[in-house]
């Protein structure tokens, strides 16, 4: 038999928790009012999960595949433009 | 031509014929010359290598671990206090598969504080995943660290190897050394190549944390090694006895075995004084014959089954114990003959630890005593009037 | 948005992680081109469960306390490999990792002047185990092993203060970040990442469970953290410190406290909050722009 090494659990290959959808976990999830999003992107820069993106043309856009509903969004909006909504399952 | 030099300094000069790219190291008697001999010849600009110097022995292991998920030939050596201070970095190594080759120079553990040899450091993490191979005298200690290096790298194995000689009795003898050419050392051990490593083009995550899904597989895995690479090891012995001209055997050694009835096992420098032995014996009649346990991670199960099944008497040497329970090569070699046929009579005698003297006349004796009866994990050569001291 | 990033999600980490947000922003200032050491800990735990990991630059976990001699094995290899120019080497650590069980290992590293950038990630008590206490918990700060007893009444002892023990070692440059000003903490990351040799960035981290705040607080908590002044933003560069956030007014403690359940038994102890208070209003004193430390 060739030996065992192992390798292919003992070496991850890049960005593969991208496989684990964290969305899963939520609670509470966010909503983005385009209309008061200015884009300024508090927001992207606070998210612990970095599921955010935003741009002036799209607004803020949240990756719900792995967003928490931690909230630290909904806090940090300077324009009160996120609100956290109860999931309901 | 061969060049008379002391064991550690002999062994270092071999190392960086080996041209490790990094070596990181901490002083410890009795390991502390080579390090200091290897910092000379870097320093000289005779290797071109980083010379690490750290803070402990744990930071050694851990520098050369950092070094060979880099990609590179990693170098360190230490001995007693010290390779228990690497225990936690050796066991990550191993399981890491990462190649690094480590001398240890045999010594005794605290307490009582001791200096002197005994194979209790080395065996006391017999279970980390190293190869350990154990060198008779010099010469053998010297070749063996190329043969280490082509072992460990090679990618059917990547595990650490661990040479393992005796404190002061080989390490601060002085001995007329063969030392190979630089272009036989580069043919026989080419540069390593990793399988992969730590690097921006290619960014893989190594280390990663194995739950009970996953653990189970990656010892598997170690364990599975562990029984393919003897035919690694045996080719390592043979190829270098072709471009070398020198055979230590493979991982046993047999001497004068073919008619023995009576056969004196251990591993390191003792064996020297067992072939000794031996001669003097089979001059009087007696027909001995010596096994040399030359790799004892992996354990040669089948080679010893071979060497001792169908002789009439083993005398293990043992230079450590598991205390509370049997010396350990004792453990190893009864587990070996377990169920098989014709299993020679076992003695097992506890000796030398801590660096006692023994001469032939104390191996003949213990032949002796074995003779008599089979006598286990005896302690030979204590001293009656510490032992009643100790009583009062 | 499944493009693999120097950083990803995926990971496991609790919602509203500072630490995660934290080693997010660290690895975006750095970009592709380091390598990283982690040690054992919560990030190393909840980025990297096999087969899986949220990196995306070369990373390697070996133990608990030698990330430190990791990167310095590292800069090595790099080095004996000609590509010393292609790769930045950082080490991570806890504070635990830092500040307790790997101290030595550090203290070496920066002796040595490695090339290394040595981000620690202080969360303030070992919260990977549970929440035990470490030589960075807060004063009074409860933990599992530092608990609010009817006699004495959590952590009896000041953080322990590594930046000062880090210049004084002659680390080239020092600074203090938190995940409240994402900015500052990257700016902090590429300064320091252009310099040759040793650097050291302590990076607050809070943690919505150990600390027992909401997890929403994360940005406010580390705002709180500087306005009060418990812990201050500053860099030391060559033995001076070159810069110092200004803390225009300075908030009460009590206003950070009162939002941790780690602090509950003191709260409504004004000799118990005033000793807290004293720390902050040493800090200010403490660190001013342009001193000469070593």
């Amino acid at each position: 038999m060739a030996s065992i090494r192992a390798k292919n659990i003992l070496i991850g290959k890049p960005g593969t928790s991208l496989a684990n959808k964290t969305g899963g976990w939520r609670v509470f999830y966010p909503v983005v009012d385009k209309a008061k999003c200015v884009a300024c992107g508090m927001c992207v820069m606070s998210c612990p999960e970095g599921c955010m993106t935003t741009s002036k043309e799209t607004k803020t856009l949240i990756d719900l595949d792995y967003c928490k509903g931690c909230g630290v969004c909904a806090k940090v909006c300077p324009k009160t433009a996120i609100s956290m909504l109860k999931e309901e399952k | 031509m061969k060049k008379v030099t002391e064991g550690l300094k002999a062994i270092a000069e071999t190392v960086a014929l080996c041209r490790p790219e990094v070596i990181s190291a901490y002083p410890i008697t009795p390991q502390t010359h080579i390090v200091e001999e290897l910092s000379v010849i870097v320093a000289n600009g005779k290797l071109k290598c980083e010379f690490i110097n750290v803070e402990s022995e744990f930071a050694a292991a851990s520098v050369v671990l950092g070094a060979s998920v880099a990609g590179v030939r990693a170098y360190s050596a230490t001995s007693s206090q010290g390779l228990l201070l690497m225990a936690e970095v050796l066991f990550n190594m191993a399981g890491m598969r990462l190649p690094v080759v480590i001398t240890d120079a045999n010594r005794a553990v605290s307490a009582p504080i001791n200096i002197w040899n005994d194979w209790q450091d080395t065996l006391a993490i017999r279970d980390a995943g190293l190869i350990h191979l154990f060198a008779e005298d010099n010469q053998e200690a010297c070749d063996m660290h190329l043969q280490a290096f082509k072992i460990a790298e090679d990618h059917e194995v990547m595990l650490p190897v661990m040479v393992n000689l005796d404190g002061f009795i080989l390490t601060h003898a002085f001995d007329p050394i063969e030392f190979p050419e630089q272009a036989l050392v580069d043919k026989y051990l080419p540069k390593y190549v990793p399988m992969e490593k730590l690097d921006v083009k290619n960014p893989l995550s190594f280390g990663l944390m194995g739950g009970p899904d996953r653990y189970l597989e990656t010892r598997y895995a170690m364990a599975e090694t562990m029984k393919t690479c003897p035919a690694v090891i045996r080719k390592a012995a043979q190829d270098f006895n072709k471009m070398f001209g020198r055979n230590y055997g493979e991982l046993i050694e047999e001497y004068k075995m073919e008619d023995a009835e009576i056969v004196l096992v251990s591993m390191g420098s003792i064996i020297s004084s067992m072939k000794d032995v031996a001669d003097d014996l089979r001059a009087a009649g007696k027909k001995v014959g010596v096994l040399k346990i030359r790799c004892y991670r992996p354990f040669p199960v089948q080679d010893v089954i071979k060497s001792l099944c169908g002789k009439k008497k083993a005398i293990i040497l043992e230079k450590a114990l598991s205390i509370g329970g049997v010396g350990i090569l004792t453990a190893d070699i009864k587990a070996a003959l377990y169920g098989q046929k014709n299993v020679p009579e076992i003695s097992d005698f506890i000796l030398g630890l801590g660096g006692r003297d023994i001469r032939i006349s104390d191996i003949k004796a213990i032949v002796a005593l074995a003779e008599k009866a089979n006598l286990k994990g005896e302690f030979y050569g204590l001293d009656p009037k510490l032992v009643e001291e100790m009583d009062k | 948005m499944s493009t693999v990033k120097v950083f990803n999600a995926g990971h496991t980490a609790c919602s509203g992680c500072g630490l995660s947000l934290a080693a997010r922003l660290v690895m975006e200032a750095a970009g592709p081109n380091v390598i990283v050491s982690n040690s054992t800990g919560c990030l190393e735990v909840f980025t990297t469960r096999s087969p899986q990991t949220a990196w995306g630059v070369p990373w390697v976990h070996s133990l608990f306390e030698n990330s430190g001699a990791l990167a310095t094995g590292i800069v090595a290899a790099l080095k004996m490999q000609g590509k010393e120019n292609e790769a930045r080497v950082m080490a991570f650590g806890g504070d635990g990792s830092t500040a307790d069980i790997g101290f030595g290992i550090i203290s070496g590293m920066w002796e040595r002047g490695d090339d290394v950038l040595y981000v620690c990630f202080d969360n303030e008590a070992y919260m990977n185990t549970g929440i035990q206490r470490s030589g960075l918990t807060p004063f009074l700060g409860a933990t599992s092993t530092s608990p609010a007893g009817s006699v004495t009444g959590g952590n009896q002892k000041q953080k322990k203060n590594i930046p000062m023990i880090a210049a004084a070692h002659g680390v080239k440059y020092v600074a203090t970040a938190c995940v409240g000003y994402q900015r500052d903490l990257q700016n902090k990351i590429k300064k320091a990442l252009a310099i040759k040799g040793p650097k050291y960035v302590q990076i607050l981290a809070t943690c919505p469970l150990g600390w027992g705040n909401d997890s929403s607080l994360t940005i406010q908590m580390g705002k709180l953290a500087v306005e009060t002044g418990l812990f201050p933003l500053f860099e030391v560069e060559e033995g001076k410190i070159t810069n110092v956030m200004n803390v225009a007014k300075p908030k009460p403690v009590e206003e950070y406290l009162k939002l941790q359940t780690r602090f509950r038994h003191i709260v409504k102890n004004p000799e118990e909050v005033a000793k807290v208070q004293a720390i902050a209003d040493a800090n200010f004193k403490r660190y001013t722009k342009d001193k000469v430390l070593f």
